[in-house]
């Protein structure tokens, strides 16, 4: 009993020790450091694309680096590969389970992953005369609820289970397991290096993950509930984050701490996904209320809004670069705006 | 989290570890984290297509010619 007693001391002051460390470079914040910048131009997009064609709610979508094809995944049951620029569907994968929740387009182009409440990644080929899947990835005990390719033979895994996972493609077997939060992992981000990936969580925290050694680097504090939606500023010094506490929030890797909070009084719905313009200095970040709000990341001002959307936007992307943002959402469309 | 059982040790002794790693670590300062981070969003503004607008010719997805459905 004296050991357990001993190990919460000393966990309870190295919290304190952390909070100090990081107060202690906290010369000022985000908003100052940005006061003689230029605000970013009032912000008006327009759509430029309405994809029809899947059935009931997207849950999420992923840009292919082609900048042209995308992929959307849907409880209807299917994938759907996007032509953007003419808005015809160029593939469609039935998938075994229709509960999907992540999507995500290899950079080769050559496959896409999807997964959700069955617990898996599959993996199609869509390069084959007729739509493969090469692999089920099967290990998590808790749902899917993001993927994304390394490269054809590498994949990352969000899961409920808690953990995240770097996966081999030809053996079909977990290669790192990513171990330390406590709760469902939500979302993930690649850094721009590949050597290192975020995770947000059910636990409110984010993590910074060496892919290769699996350890945690770094615990980022500050939201007051589940981290839906993650994403490495560009260059890879800073985060963004969105959360069900209605705020999005950037924080920095090397400062190890928050550094602007994105929220507005009139704004109570959840954060469910984000994007950002390919300079960094727009988020576009998709609510519970069927908007997608448009911040200037350096000074923390809301500067547009994406409106159109009957239901739930669900997931935003902006392709490598940067022409567009697509939202899709629970009303079934996916939109294109410039 | 406060049980007397074996796991609840280890689970601790785990989360006392990652503690110390990460109490460890080098921090910079904010102002240098932000004036980075300000500089690189600024040097690359004038690339980005979202943010400067793109010009309808070099827009592919600019207005169809024909009638969009929606």
């Amino acid at each position: 009993m004296g050991e357990m007693e001993q190990m919460k001391k000393e966990a309870e002051a190295l919290k304190t020790q952390i909070e100090a460390a990081r107060k202690a470079v906290h010369d000022t914040d985000m908003a100052s450091a940005a006061s003689g910048v230029a605000p970013a131009p009032r912000v008006q997009l327009k759509t430029r694309r309405n994809l029809k064609g899947h059935l009931a709610k997207i849950y999420a979508m992923h840009w292919s680096t082609d900048n042209r094809l995308m992929v959307s995944a849907s409880q209807d049951g299917k994938l759907l590969i996007w032509d953007s620029h003419s808005g015809n569907k160029v593939n469609a994968v039935p998938l075994k389970s229709s509960w999907v929740m992540t999507c995500a387009y290899a950079p080769s182009g050559n496959l896409v992953a999807s997964g959700g409440l069955d617990n898996m990644c599959t993996v199609y080929n869509l390069k084959t005369p007729v739509i493969k899947t090469v692999k089920e990835l099967d290990a998590h005990t808790g749902y899917l609820s993001c993927a994304r390719f390394l490269s054809d033979t590498e994949v990352l895994t969000a899961s409920g289970d808690t953990t995240c996972a770097l996966w081999d493609l030809e053996t079909g077997k977990q290669k790192t397991v990513f171990l330390n939060h406590v709760g469902d992992c939500m979302c993930l981000s690649l850094s721009p290096d590949m050597n290192s990936f975020v995770s947000g969580a059910c636990d409110s925290l984010a993590k910074l993950w060496d892919i290769r050694d699996g350890q945690c680097k770094q615990t980022f504090l500050g939201h007051t509930s589940d981290i839906n939606a993650i994403s490495f500023y560009p260059g890879g010094n800073a985060i963004i984050t969105g959360s069900d506490d209605c705020t999005c929030k950037m924080y920095d890797l090397r400062a190890d701490q928050e550094l602007i909070t994105y929220q507005d009084a009139a704004l109570n719905s959840g954060v469910t996904s984000l994007a950002l313009s390919m300079s960094g200095r727009l988020i576009f970040a998709g609510y519970d209320d069927f908007n997608c709000n448009i911040w200037d990341s350096l000074k923390g001002e809301k500067v547009g809004v994406l409106s159109g959307h009957d239901n739930r936007v669900s997931c935003t992307g902006v392709p490598p670069d940067g022409m567009c943002v697509c939202t899709g959402s629970w009303d079934s469309f996916l939109k294109i705006w410039n | 989290m406060s049980n007397n059982s074996a796991g609840g040790l280890v689970s601790l002794q785990k989360s006392v570890k990652q503690l110390r790693f990460e109490a460890g670590i080098r921090r910079i300062k904010v102002s240098q984290a932000a004036a980075e981070l300000k500089a690189f969003c600024l040097q690359n503004a004038h690339k980005d297509p979202l943010l400067m607008g793109v010009p309808s010719s070099d827009n592919p997805f600019r207005p169809p010619k024909s009638c969009a459905l929606f």
